[in-house]
């Protein structure tokens, strides 16, 4: 089942081109231009966009990298024989083999310490954490050998390390496992960070991320793995990037404001659908990068709709929403802002495991609903 | 009349070139002691060295070691640069010419002469923070480094590292964070496993460090994955103001990694370094995996300038080592003894030393510092400039890589 279906991913856009379909109405595809249908000698239409999930999107990223660069490698636990810990590696090891797909033992500290050698001397690791809960054990190697590494050596050591892996909250995995580290990664110069909510972020950025010569940190999240989006034509491409430090207007409005990352993205566009229907027109910024930041795109959306909210996973002492608050108020934004900049965020509290106590620890649709219709008075 | 007998009997033992070379004699004699006597210098001599203590191992290193006299020339000179330059910077540190932390190596200079010799350009080298005498014998300049301790543009990394943060091709530092450096080496190991140019990383630590959990981590999988990491603890017997009997439950520091192969050796004796150091990086090399050495060594400065190091241990204690065992005195010793140098040509090293660090402190203390825009450079690596905040959002330092 799995088989074909894989292989109707890669029929379908051929099985459009030959059935002719006319083009789709929002599609994430690209329409071929004229010339370009004249110069393969046959009439083509849009090509159909497909649905790739979270976890498939990081596999052919990392599939794609593997083979393009020798110097990458993925090491840690679990990657490589057991296909992942969430099977984002799967099949890579049995691809690439023990050089390119390494197994670690449980020592953070160690194989983080190790891959971060790696990079300064040449290599390109990916260094995965089956939790970022589990990186606080390897933190020193991260700020200390490779975010600051490439400054006290007055640039003639690059460490070019990819850092991935779920962060934030999960489903039932209490306050040990939920954590989200995205302010304390954003906070430390030299490292890059990214948290992509779609597929198309997911490829586009760990891709990216892979090619960039400095440590990036990518915090992904567990349970957007199984979640399929529409994937263009332009983004199964081998060399598709999504660029470091640039956001993305998920849907354009005009009323207010709503800025976010990772997996929160979705309930902003949740609650601006709901939002719609009361005549409520929510612009929804997906940030993608958490450092360096994309400000200027959150400034001008709030020049055009004077009203701010910030949604996050995350604690909100410190958090990316207070940063992003602080940076509009420092800017020329805060002159067009009419009411205060709101911040939504997961409870100031180590997430408890009881369900229905989980469930209001994080940011819902609802509570996002509520900020906007408080910061727009109605 | 005697006078003149003498000299006549002189002019008639030289022969007829006698003369002329009896007039250039006189002349080059003041600047040329050393090659007047060259021919009566030994070109190389064999000593007799400390055997290792083993772990795991059948053999060890050779008892024995030839020295040319052009290695020990060099050995000497090197490890007299390193001991003046370590002086000189516990001068510069009291004048407050330096600042911040600054981890003398003085005492240890035949474990990083003794390591530099033994091993090849293209291995690497990662240390602690006890770094300046690595960081000679890797190549960077007196003067570059003194710059670097008073923090200006001219440092080896343009006053951005400090004392703790050297660099240069295939030396790795220079790190702060205890043992942090540990992993690091062994990843270095991996990469050179991995590009397969026959390779060695030589990653070093302290007693002090030895105690740490990454390192334990490291020895596992280095050991698990065979890479050619050749773990180096110099025991200079005292983690900061901790003796190694109040820290470690074992102090042998060698038999430490368990199932990695170690050897124990004496760090005060630059041929013993040498001799063990070949020996270790051959292990590696033939595939072995890696391998552990311990270098017996004491520092005669306290943990660093802030500290007199004599309230957890006696004076006499450091006044025993220095007579003892002092590593240069022990090379000047064998030279002398064994025909390889007189004391003569030594001392004249000593000079040529001298003057080379008066002139990199000279350089070191007025050079400029580095312009503030170096402020914000340097942050990433091989990416577009950018800005970068400075005390408040007016103050902007542009960033280049």
């Amino acid at each position: 089942m799995a088989a074909s279906a894989a292989a109707l991913r890669h029929l379908a856009p051929l099985g459009a081109r030959l059935a002719r379909l006319p083009p789709q109405g929002r599609a994430a595809g690209r329409l071929l231009q004229p010339q370009q249908q004249q110069r393969r000698g046959i009439r083509l239409s849009a090509p159909a966009p497909i649905q790739v999930t979270v976890r498939d999107a990081l596999n052919q990223a990392l599939d794609e990298e593997l083979e393009r660069d020798e110097r990458v490698f993925l090491l840690g636990e679990e990657v490589a024989q057991y296909d992942g810990a969430y099977k984002v590696s799967r099949g890579l090891w049995k691809k690439y083999g023990d050089k390119r797909v390494i197994d670690t033992p449980i020592s953070e500290m160690g194989f983080t310490g190790i891959a971060v050698g790696a990079a300064m001397a040449g290599l390109r690791p990916v260094c995965e954490f089956m939790t970022f809960n589990f990186s606080m054990q390897a933190i020193d190697q991260v700020i200390n050998s490779a975010a600051k590494t490439c400054y006290m050596s007055a640039g003639s050591i690059a460490v070019p390390i990819v850092f991935r892996g779920p962060n934030g909250a999960s489903a039932g995995v209490a306050a040990q496992h939920s954590q989200c580290f995205a302010a304390w990664y954003g906070h430390c110069p030299g490292l890059k960070v990214v948290s992509p909510w779609s597929s198309e972020d997911a490829k586009g950025l760990l891709k990216a991320s892979i090619r960039d010569d400095n440590p990036v940190v990518m915090l992904e999240n567990e349970l957007l793995y199984g979640v399929p989006f529409e994937i263009s034509e332009q983004a199964q491409s081998k060399d598709f990037l999504v660029p470091i430090g640039k956001a993305k207007i998920e849907r354009q409005g005009t009323h207010v404001t709503l800025v976010s990352h990772s997996r929160p993205v979705g309930h902003c566009l949740e609650a601006a659908a709901v939002l719609a229907k009361e005549g409520v027109e929510c612009e929804v910024i997906n940030l993608r990068t958490i450092r360096p930041m994309d400000i200027e795109t959150v400034e001008a959306s709030v020049v055009k709709t004077n009203h701010l909210v910030t949604v996050e996973g995350g604690w909100p002492q410190f958090g990316v929403g207070a940063e992003i608050c602080a940076r509009i108020m420092e800017g020329s934004a805060f002159n067009y802002l009419d009411a205060p900049a709101v911040r939504v965020t997961g409870a100031d509290v180590p997430m408890p495991y009881a369900k229905n106590l989980e469930d209001n620890c994080i940011p819902q649709v609802k509570d996002i609903i509520f900020a906007v219709k408080k910061t727009l008075n109605i | 009349m005697r006078k003149m007998l003498l000299a006549a009997l002189s002019r008639v033992l030289q022969g007829p070139a006698g003369a002329t070379a009896a007039a250039a004699g006189r002349t080059a004699s003041r600047v040329m002691v050393a090659s007047r006597n060259y021919a009566d210098f030994a070109s190389e001599a064999t000593f007799e060295i400390k055997k290792c203590d083993l772990h795991r191992l059948e053999e060890g290193p050779s008892t024995t070691a030839v020295m040319t006299r052009e290695e020990g020339l060099h050995y000497y000179k090197t490890m007299q640069t390193i001991r003046r330059m370590e002086l000189k910077s516990d001068q510069l540190y009291k004048q407050k010419i330096i600042r911040g932390f600054c981890h003398l190596y003085d005492g240890q200079e035949a474990c990083c002469v003794g390591l530099e010799v033994a091993i090849k350009p293209t291995d690497h080298v990662i240390t602690a923070y006890r770094v300046h005498g690595f960081t000679y014998a890797r190549g960077v300049p007196v003067r570059e480094i003194l710059a670097e301790l008073t923090g200006r543009k001219g440092g080896c990394v343009k006053g951005k590292g400090g004392s703790m943060h050297m660099y240069t091709k295939n030396f790795y530092g220079g790190n702060g964070i205890v043992g942090a450096q540990v992993p690091l080496g062994a990843g270095i190991a991996l990469a050179c496993k991995y590009f397969g140019k026959n390779e060695v990383c030589f990653t070093l630590y302290g007693d002090g460090a030895a105690n740490q959990g990454q390192i334990f981590e490291t020895y596992n999988m280095a050991a698990l994955w065979k890479l050619p990491c050749v773990f180096i603890c110099e025991n200079n017997r005292y983690g900061m103001g901790t003796s190694v009997e109040r820290a470690a439950a074992s102090t042998d520091y060698y038999k430490r990694g368990d199932f990695i192969p170690g050897l124990r050796v004496d760090g005060m004796d630059v041929l013993c370094v040498r001799e063990a150091t070949k020996f270790a990086a051959e292990h590696c090399r033939a595939g072995k995996g890696p391998i552990l050495m311990e270098l017996q060594t004491y520092r005669y400065h306290g943990h660093s300038m802030s500290d007199p190091g004599i309230s957890y241990r006696t004076r006499e204690e450091i006044q025993e080592v220095r007579s003892k065992s002092d590593p240069i005195t022990l090379l000047k010793d064998r030279m002398v003894n064994n025909n390889l140098a007189s004391i003569e040509e030594l001392k004249e090293i000593d000079v040529a030393v001298r003057k080379e660090i008066e002139e990199a402190a000279q350089f070191a203390t007025t050079d400029p510092e580095p312009p503030l825009e170096e402020l914000g450079n340097h942050i990433y690596f091989n990416e577009p400039p950018f800005e970068v905040r400075g005390p408040n959002q007016w103050i902007r330092y542009k960033s280049v890589s």
